[in-house]
Parts: structure tokens; C-alpha cells; sequence
């Protein structure tokens, strides 16, 4: 079989959200939030919401296509995707989905969503609070391993350990997210910076995590409209082309208990040659990198795993200069991202990789044509994606 | 003994014994100061956590295997920031990753007894403490580890 590629079928046509709240804030429900960021999108795509006929999400988002479609008076639903793995694993997974059923003709629109009302659904923040537990989290719950912090600290302990690299990078990642999110008035940290010394001083969540090492937790809701690549063509904004989407995790990855053989990766180790391989790129040729935070110790490890710089270089390479869009060898996490955005599971980072193509960032890489996102470090599956503009098919 | 002795506040999700038998054998040896781990009897593979066949040769014949209770330290985290009930005000508090050399590298978590600011170096050779909750209405045991001497 021949071109088995999805590189330059589709193409991302439309982006919308809500506005993004603090935990709580939301005064809609998730269902709502979901149906209004899915609406936003259709209106910046030009598209008549009716005209939707598929849906792909993940992390067991709550709000069910057939449900959405009834609600939306959709005319015929074709596709209906859940991806399994919980955190923001799957998010360019959900893109590589949508964009495979469009290129084979399975559905024509495409809609990739996450909605997220914490205050109505209960915080990801908190540990869970049942009397007992059987299974593989009796091996973690009772010793105080309950949040997903909690849960991954020791992954990026010991990465440091193994690799010489040094928390300075993560501070980087941190105050270049928020540098982001003042100037993008969608930010729930926009108006709010952070100072090097307000990161140092910050109280420990767990060690290696510092508070501004970890995402926010808040409600609301994105998505994004995948449609054939000469069906965008001659819609009203400039088509985000699919250059390539995968996923998936290394051997074994998700052995119980922490016995993942690879326990010093983000997950990524198979992930990105099959990722560039399938765009065409390589690291040097991506203008503009969002990098899912559940944890700045995880977007490091992407970096380095996804080639853009060694362990070796990493302590040179990862600084707040060098990663900020004004002049940044590596522009991350260009709206805020999970940290200082919003945390709607990652899929703002995608919307905001589009946004770079487009040229309508708030911190707007100049003449981007390749835009990359790396979604879920340390979890199983995770998954990337590359967008290109029409000069790169 | 009293809650006192526990290193970590009562009120935490209590474990249990998997409800379709899997890992009982786990369960009931650590009540009895025994650290009882899987083993494919067919290929020799140590294997944990519990699962239903090997991962290596898939026989489902896997057998349990009594393991020296001592490992090394692979990874560890100090948690500070309490995100149950039953730890507010309490901490901060130390897991460790801890490794079984003799057992195939298994890894297995648990709590750094001691002083929970002291310093941790990965490597470390630790002893497991079994920390029995006799008192609890399921009564169970938790595993916890000790540097060595």
C-alpha cells in the first residue's frame, strides 16, 4: 500500500472557545461550554454548525457527540471518536483521528473539542476520597500518591537525575508562559505576570514542582474544525494543513506501579520520528512549538525528546530568551498555554498552533509555516501534531 | 498499634485486595512480614504490578515468589501541598520509588520512614518496614522502606 500518509489532506478551518474561567468561575455548564466553543468555531470557519457531521475528543469528555448533534440539530452524525488515556494524552491524538476519518471519506467536518467545568465536575487538583481501593492504585492511593502531580514528580526526579538536566529550565518554561498570557487579553493570566523572584519564592507542591511548575485548573471549553485540504482551500480563513498527527506510547509504558521501562521519558521516545517522518520537517524547520504543561519537568523532557535540543544542550538551550516568540530560537507555549492561558486539556495549545499559521497569534511568530504541539508528557498515549501552511505541501 | 505509629494520617484510601483474586497473594503476605511478588513460572520473569499472564512468554501460569524485603532508591518526591482531607495540616511527607535488584529491577512504592526533610539520594539501599493496620475494619498491611544501616 502506497501513500499511507495524512500529511496535507486536511486542513484546520476554524478555531473557537469560550472564555476561559478559574475553577468554578463558569456560570454555564461543561454541556454548554462545549456547544458554545463548538459554535464559535463553525462561525470562524464560515460554516453552518448543521454541517458538522463528526466529533473526536478524549480524556472521557462527558459531552457525547449523539447529544451535541441533537442539540445542534445536526443533519446526519458520521463520526464519533473517544480516544482512551486520561490527561491531555490524546489531544493531537484526537486531531491525527479527525483528520484520518476526513482523508478516507468516512466524514466531511470534523469537529476536535474538550469542554471542562471542574467547579461542576470536581477539581483534577484533588485526590480522590473513597474508603478503599483495589487494583493498581491500592499500590499508590494509601503511601499519598493522589494527584496527577503527585503522580509524575517522580518521573521527572528521576529524569533529572539520569540527565544532568537543571530546574532552571523548568522556571524557564514557566515565566515564558506567562510573558505569553500578557499579551493575550483570552489569558486567565493576562494582567497577572510572574517575576523570577515570585517563581523562586513560590511554595512547593512536591518536589521537583514548584506552584508555577504546574498547571492552573479551570472551566471552559475549544474546539477546532478538520475538513479535506481542497474543501479549505476556498474557505474564508488560511487552512492550518495536517502535515502529521500520532500517537501512542513505548513498550510497556503503561505497566503498573511505575514499572515502565522507559520511566525517564515523557512518553515521546516513539512518538516523534514517526511524527516527522509523517510532516516531513525536522525540529530546525518549527517556528513555533506548544508544549502541553501538565508539568514544566514534562515539556522539557518533550523538547528534548521531540530533537529540539540534547540533555547535554539543554541547560543552554531551555532559557527564557530563547523560548519567548519575540526573538526566541524556540517561541513556546505562545498564548500561556496550560499554565497561563487556560487549562482546557491542552486543546488551547492547538488552537493556538493554528493561530500561528493563520498570523493572528497574540504573540505572533513571524512567517510561520510549521507549528507543532506535543500533547500529554508522561502519560499514555501521547501524541503530536504538526500544522503547516500551504508553501510546506 | 495506635494511628500515632503511621506515617501517614488515617483517613486515606485504605488498599484492598483486587476483588477478582489477582493479587491476594500480595496482600496476604504482607500481613505476614512477607514481600511476595510475581513470577512466571514457565519463563522466570519477575513481573510487577500483578497481571493476569506473563508479559513476556503470555503464559497465564504465573507463580508468587517470596523476595528479600530490601531494594534501592530509583526515584522519589517530598509532597508538600495536601490534596486530601486527611492531610491537611500534616507534612511535608516522602515516597520513593524503590527498586528490587534481586527481583528483576521490579519497582514497588511506598514511604521514606525517617525524617521527612532529610536528605534522599537515589541509590540508597533501603529495608522495607511493614506497617500493619490491624485495627481497620478490612485490616491491611502498607510497605513502607527505611534506609539501611
Amino acid at each position: 500500500m502506497t501513500n499511507r500518509t495524512l500529511r496535507g489532506k486536511t486542513a484546520v478551518v476554524g478555531v473557537g472557545e469560550t472564555t476561559y474561567y478559574k475553577r468554578s468561575g463558569s456560570p454555564d455548564s461543561e454541556f454548554v461550554l462545549a456547544v458554545k466553543a463548538i459554535l464559535a468555531a463553525c462561525q470562524d470557519a464560515g460554516i453552518d454548525a448543521r454541517d458538522v457531521d463528526g466529533f473526536a475528543s478524549y480524556s472521557n469528555d462527558r459531552n457525547d457527540p449523539s447529544r451535541i448533534a441533537a442539540a445542534l440539530g445536526i443533519r446526519e452524525l458520521k463520526f464519533s471518536n473517544m480516544q482512551w488515556g486520561g490527561g491531555g494524552g490524546h489531544g493531537s491524538g484526537a486531531v491525527a483521528s479527525a483528520a484520518a476519518a476526513v482523508a478516507t471519506g468516512v466524514a466531511d467536518c470534523v469537529v476536535v473539542f474538550r469542554a471542562l467545568a471542574q467547579g461542576q465536575f470536581g477539581r483534577f487538583g484533588q485526590g480522590p476520597k473513597m474508603a478503599a481501593i483495589s487494583g493498581d492504585a491500592a499500590y499508590s492511593l494509601p503511601y499519598g500518591v493522589l494527584s496527577a502531580a503527585q503522580m509524575f514528580a517522580m518521573r521527572c526526579t528521576r529524569h533529572l537525575h539520569e540527565t544532568g538536566v537543571s530546574r532552571d529550565t523548568y522556571k524557564a518554561v514557566s515565566l515564558a508562559a506567562y510573558h505569553h498570557a500578557q499579551n493575550n487579553p483570552r489569558a486567565v493570566m493576562y494582567g497577572r505576570p510572574l517575576t523570577s523572584e515570585a517563581y523562586d519564592d513560590a511554595r512547593w507542591i512536591v518536589e521537583p514542582y514548584q506552584l508555577y511548575d504546574c498547571c492552573m485548573e479551570n472551566d471552559g471549553a475549544a474546539a477546532l474544525i478538520i475538513v479535506s485540504a481542497e474543501r479549505a482551500k476556498d474557505m474564508k480563513n488560511k487552512p492550518a494543513y495536517v502535515l502529521g498527527a500520532v500517537a501512542g506510547s513505548e513498550y510497556r509504558n503503561g505497566a503498573p506501579c511505575h514499572n515502565a521501562p522507559l520511566y525517564a521519558t515523557s512518553s515521546f521516545t516513539g512518538i516523534a520520528p514517526r511524527l516527522y517522518e509523517m510532516a516531513g520537517v525536522k525540529p530546525k524547520d518549527v517556528d513555533a512549538l506548544q508544549s502541553y504543561e501538565n508539568f514544566t519537568g514534562g515539556v522539557v523532557m518533550s523538547i528534548i525528546e521531540h530533537g529540539f535540543c540534547s540533555h547535554e544542550e539543554a541547560n543552554s538551550f531551555l532559557t527564557y530568551d530563547n523560548l519567548i516568540a519575540q526573538g526566541g530560537k524556540l517561541p513556546l507555549n505562545t498564548s500561556g498555554g496550560n499554565l497561563a492561558e487556560c487549562y482546557m486539556h491542552g486543546l488551547e495549545l492547538i488552537t493556538e498552533a493554528v493561530r500561528q499559521i493563520r498570523g493572528d497569534s497574540s504573540n505572533q511568530v513571524k512567517n510561520a509555516k510549521v507549528s507543532m504541539i506535543t500533547s500529554g508528557p508522561m502519560v499514555t498515549p501521547a501524541s503530536s501534531a504538526i500544522f503547516g501552511s500551504l508553501e510546506t505541501l | 498499634m495506635s494511628a500515632s505509629q503511621f506515617y501517614l494520617p488515617e483517613g486515606l484510601p485504605a488498599p484492598a485486595p483486587a476483588p477478582d483474586g489477582l493479587d491476594k497473594p500480595y496482600w496476604e503476605g504482607v500481613q505476614g512480614n512477607k514481600l511476595i511478588v510475581q513470577r512466571c513460572k514457565a519463563c522466570k520473569t519477575f513481573q510487577w504490578g500483578p497481571e493476569w499472564l506473563c508479559h513476556k512468554c503470555h503464559s497465564f501460569d504465573i507463580g508468587w515468589e517470596e523476595v528479600a524485603p530490601n531494594g534501592v532508591i530509583y526515584s522519589w518526591e517530598r509532597a508538600w501541598h495536601p490534596v486530601h482531607p486527611a492531610l491537611k495540616e500534616h507534612g511535608p511527607y516522602i515516597v520513593v520509588l524503590v527498586e528490587l535488584p534481586h527481583a528483576g529491577n521490579i519497582r514497588m512504592i511506598g514511604n521514606l520512614l525517617g525524617d521527612p526533610r532529610q536528605e534522599i539520594k537515589i541509590g540508597s539501599k533501603l529495608d522495607a518496614v511493614f506497617e500493619h493496620h490491624a485495627g481497620s475494619k478490612m485490616p491491611y498491611t502498607l510497605v513502607h522502606w527505611r534506609v539501611s544501616k
